[in-house]
């Protein structure tokens, strides 16, 4: 409990630390940036040792009242499945932050407070287990990126912003429409509370049951529409290349390594938990729209000429097989989104290092601008692969697991009723090597025509900082996953038997089998 | 009988003591100004006038009862608005220390400080007023102060055409509204809202007829509160207006507007039969909600869009405010206590943040020479302090967290969604999206655009940033811990209801 709140609240007091220092004092100013990132990092880890993983339900619990007119208090917990995603967030901060040593350039002592607000709003939505709380740290995070984005982005920065910040808050206007609507709906219509009205997750997520179908419908709505935008979801993701490539490359890892996570996540904990019976009635249309996502994603990938790009896209591309794995709603789909949320955090966070890398280089990302590349950073060259074989899938390395388990568990799925899916699903795995490789080979191979490229560095002590940490959990990953796996095992068969349930009831399907490994879970 | 009367005036007279504090300091001030021709004394007397006001209020707080024979209502609910005046007022007074627009000229202010404190009068009676008489006068002496506060630099063209367009906006409403309102007399025979809303219920009425004397009536309010239609007046009015009496249009005097715009509609056509303390039945089922709701969608739809479009800053915040009256409007819609407690609150932090913004415009006019967010480009590097309340305030304005705003439009939405008003929630909301858009523009100005333009930094005072944090970090703190303004509008909730 007490290493939970110090990972949500150190970043807030390295932010406001930092605050005191002259702006002149930039070693002093980053260092100590890096210093905070490294020790929430150091905290967090103490999370996962303490962390019971046959328990399914929410650990390290705390809550304090807050708002006891609206029953909304600071209520903070994990579960498997946060805990993943919490790791994930202060692993990739510090590396982010190391990374912009080099990149940004101007007003330092804004963009590394800013950097922390980040994460501390970050944090904050993977663990609250408040409706309220966790809005707010959902709109928290569109301040910080909006300036990141806008003040130390590349050339169209100002129309990358703002694209990036309206189409968000469509998306979470509506659903603070619904937090709302829920709040009052389970506060005073089922519960009866005398303030009649709450936004205590760990209760509503329990009234699933006595929530007519049509207001589950309309609020999963309200909810998805927020999320999926984050996500993004093929047709809502106009906002993502154009925020990626303009973002400077620490804002594109965390754009990439935890900010659409958000996105994922939120579907799992709320829209699938609290309106389960909405989620199978639209899991079909949803669906269909990751595939889409997948094969668009990767179609539009490979015509780009500017690699930042091309990786953006890709990342549609790999989202899709997130959303696809979550609303197959089976044990393997959840158990298989979560670790490719982890996994595309690492491969794409990577990517985009190794793009600006390049970047800082020679200060182009056209792919045509570079060739040969492999001769004259022959180490470069290597991490790259690493990297890009991740993207790809290639067994061995992180990616694969992820998209097996998604594609599996998508071709298992009662729900979905249709292995065509899976089926279309997989051609992003074939097209993902094509763009990928492509790309590869068009920037490392070959001779080095471009006489700009013959004397460029290979990589700084620095840079390798940054790559070997992110190598190490892609190889882990991808040879032993279970450490992982097991860690969100619990909760997400929890949530499986939740949907069995209700699918058990419905004399439509079958009484589903409870297999042994689920026995362990009931404490 | 002739004791019977004199008794209940003199009665009465302890009442209306904040207002009475308000009168004698209203005449103190402009003999002060003969005497002393000095503006510090001035000011330093409607301060201290609007403090002893405020002790009689506090004095004064849980009363609920009418005074001079049902003339005014002396309640809670009048007594939440009354204290959002006299806030109001004080921060004008004290804005209008810093303002050089005031300042800069060959004028002694004695008639600024008196209209000030006149208009507070006249907003006081409003907040509390029960009789169609009442509600004209106290109406008309807020107005005719405002018209003269509007106009105040009257060197200036823009300003002087601000009040002259203002006077004739105000008397055509005016003139609707004492239309409407003597319709309802001849049905009646009475201009005590109480009797006629009893001589109503107990005789029904000719429909068309209420409805039409009704709207009438309310068109006057709706001029105050600048709802569409009758809203054309304020863009003119505000960007030509001296920047603190702009301020104070735009939060106080639409305040006085809200509270009998409610105590009106609640008074005259409530179904004290049919109804709860939660959810308010009308008579005879005239859709007034309905009515209100086309208005709160008209006024934050036109609002907002047309704000889309200027380049002004103060004009944009005029804009905008005509948009926050919409929302306001969709808490009356809803006719219930949890509606009206959400107007309270809302208006409450709209206070602190409108103020906060317009401040923060007054104080970098000064020093850049202009209200144009064209000329805002970089100022966040110039003058990070203020830049950054200004965002905060923006922030809130468009009503996300952690700040005020948020809460104001969490609440306001949780009513409307609460009495099933889905519709107008969602219109609400699409609203406040493209609100977003154009307060982003003027924080993207102010940070991302020309990040370094190379010019100095821009001094101000220590006590106008001073000024600006007051209501900055209640802007921010309220954002996370509203708990206490949630109590004290749910206690304000309550209208006098008659004897």
């Amino acid at each position: 409990m007490t290493a939970l709140l110090v990972t949500l609240f150190l970043p807030l007091l390295g932010a406001l630390l930092l605050l005191f220092f002259k702006s002149e004092n930039k070693g002093l100013i980053k260092n100590t940036a890096l210093g905070i990132s490294l020790l929430t990092f150091v905290v967090s880890v103490f999370l996962m040792l303490g962390f019971n993983s046959n328990n399914p339900g929410f650990q390290f619990i705390y809550e304090a009242v807050w708002i006891s007119a609206f029953d909304a208090g600071f209520r903070i917990g994990l579960d498997g499945m946060s805990l993943l995603l919490v790791m994930l967030t202060t692993f990739i901060t510090p590396i982010a932050i190391l990374s912009s040593f080099d990149s940004i350039k101007k007003r330092e002592k804004e963009y590394y407070v800013m950097v922390l607000i980040l994460q501390f709003a970050m944090t904050g939505v993977f663990v609250s287990l408040d409706l309220f709380l966790f809005y707010i740290f959902w709109e928290l995070i569109l301040i910080p990126m909006y300036f990141i984005i806008g003040i130390w982005g590349g050339k169209d920065r100002l129309y990358a912003t703002v694209k990036f910040f309206l189409f968000t808050v469509v998306g979470s206007l509506f659903m603070l429409i619904a937090v709302v609507w829920l709040g009052y709906y389970a506060g005073s219509e089922i519960l009866n509370l005398s303030n009649g009205f709450t936004t205590n997750y760990l209760v509503i997520k329990e009234l699933h049951d006595r929530i007519p179908v049509d207001l589950q419908e309309w609020m999963f709505l309200a909810f998805a529409l927020s999320f999926l935008i984050k996500v993004p979801l093929f047709p809502l993701h106009t906002w993502l290349p154009d925020a990626h490539t303009e973002a400077p490359t620490p804002g594109s890892v965390i754009l990439a390594g935890v900010l659409l996570k958000m996105g994922t996540y939120g579907l799992i904990r709320f829209n699938i938990e609290i309106f389960p019976v909405a989620s199978m009635n639209y899991s079909g249309i949803i669906s269909t729209l990751a595939v889409v996502g997948i094969i668009y994603g990767a179609l539009v990938a490979m015509v780009q000429t500017d690699i930042k790009r091309l990786v953006a896209y890709s990342s549609v591309s790999h989202l899709g097989f997130v959303v696809l794995g979550i609303f197959a709603m089976t044990a393997e789909g959840f158990q298989g989104a979560i670790i490719q949320m982890v996994n595309h955090g690492l491969s794409t966070g990577m990517l985009f290092l190794c793009v600006g890398m390049l970047y800082e280089r020679r200060h182009t990302r056209l792919i045509s601008e570079y060739g040969g590349i492999a001769k004259v950073m022959p180490n470069f060259a290597v991490m790259f692969a690493i990297a890009m074989f991740a993207s790809v899938g290639l067994p061995g390395l992180n990616g694969f697991i992820g998209e097996f388990l998604t594609l599996k568990g998508a071709f298992d799925s009662k729900i979905l009723g249709s292995y065509w899916y899976t089926i279309f699903g997989a051609t992003g795995v074939i097209f993902a090597a094509v763009y990928l490789l492509w790309m590869y080979q068009r920037v490392m191979f070959g001779t080095v025509d471009n006489p700009a490229n013959k004397n460029l560095p290979d990589l700084t002590s620095k840079e390798w900082a940054m790559l070997v940490p992110i190598v190490i959990f892609i190889v882990w990953i991808g040879i032993y996953p279970n450490t992982f796996l097991k860690i969100s095992d619990a909760s997400t068969k929890q949530l499986v038997n939740k949907i069995e349930m209700i699918k058990f009831n419905k004399p439509a399907y079958e009484l589903p089998e409870i297999k042994p490994a689920d026995k362990n879970i009931k404490k | 009988m002739y004791n019977a009367v004199v008794n209940e005036l003199i009665g009465s007279l302890g009442l209306i003591k904040p207002e009475l504090a308000l009168l004698v300091t209203f005449v103190v001030v402009i003999i002060a100004d003969l005497i002393f021709k000095n503006n510090k004394v001035n000011l330093g007397l409607s301060i201290l006038g609007t403090i002893v006001s405020g002790i009689f209020l506090i004095g004064m707080s849980g009363t609920n009862t009418s005074a001079f024979a049902n003339l005014i209502a002396v309640d809670p609910f009048s007594e939440f608005f009354k204290y959002l005046i006299l806030i109001s007022t004080l921060i004008v007074l004290v804005m209008s220390e810093f303002s050089e627009e005031l300042h800069n000229r060959d004028v002694w202010m004695g008639e600024y400080y008196m209209l000030v404190l006149g208009m507070a009068l006249g907003m006081f009676l409003l907040a509390g007023a029960t009789n169609l008489i009442m509600i004209y006068l106290a109406l008309e002496t807020m107005s005719m102060s405002s018209y003269i506060l509007s106009g105040y630099t009257k060197e200036i063209k823009r300003s002087s055409e601000a009040s002259l367009k203002y006077v004739i906006f105000g008397s055509l409403s005016s003139g609707i509204m004492i239309y409407g309102m003597s319709i309802l007399f001849g049905m009646t025979g009475s201009l005590d809202l109480y009797a006629i809303q009893s001589y109503l219920a107990a005789n029904g009425f000719f429909q068309p007829a209420i409805f039409i004397s009704g709207l009438m009536v309310i068109a006057g309010f709706a001029y105050k509160i600048s709802a569409v239609p009758f809203h054309f007046w304020t863009p003119d009015v505000y960007e030509g207006s001296p920047i603190t009496i702009t301020a104070y249009l735009s939060v106080a005097s639409k305040a006085a507007g809200f509270a009998v715009l409610v105590r009106f509609i609640k008074l005259t056509f409530f179904d004290a039969a049919g109804s709860s303390d939660e959810s308010w039945i009308m008579m005879n089922s005239i859709p007034w909600d309905m009515v209100l709701a086309v208005l709160a969608v008209a006024t934050m739809t036109l609002g907002n869009i047309v704000a889309l479009w200027q380049s002004n800053v103060k004009r944009m915040l005029a804009y905008s405010s005509i948009a926050h009256a919409g929302y306001l409007l969709m808490g009356i819609v809803v006719m219930t206590n949890t509606g009206l407690m959400s107007i309270l609150v809302y208006f409450f932090f709209y206070l602190l943040m409108n103020f906060g913004a317009f401040i923060v415009v007054m104080l970098f006019a000064h020093k850049i020479g202009s209200e144009e967010m064209d000329d805002y480009e970089g100022i966040g590097y110039q003058a990070p302090v203020l830049a950054s309340l200004l965002t905060l305030f923006l922030v809130s304005l468009t009503g996300l967290p952690p700040t005020a705003g948020f809460i104001g439009k969490l609440v306001l939405f949780g009513a409307v969604l609460d009495s099933g008003w889905y519709w107008l929630a969602v219109i609400g909301v699409l609203n406040s999206v493209v609100s977003l858009y154009y307060y982003a523009k003027v924080v993207r100005n102010m940070w991302l655009r020309k990040v370094d333009n190379g010019k100095g930094t821009l001094k101000f005072s220590i006590q106008s940033q001073a000024l600006v944090m007051v209501l900055g970090i209640p802007t921010l703190v309220f954002g996370l811990f509203f708990g206490p303004i949630m109590r004290w509008a749910e206690h304000s909730v309550r209208i006098f209801l008659g004897n």
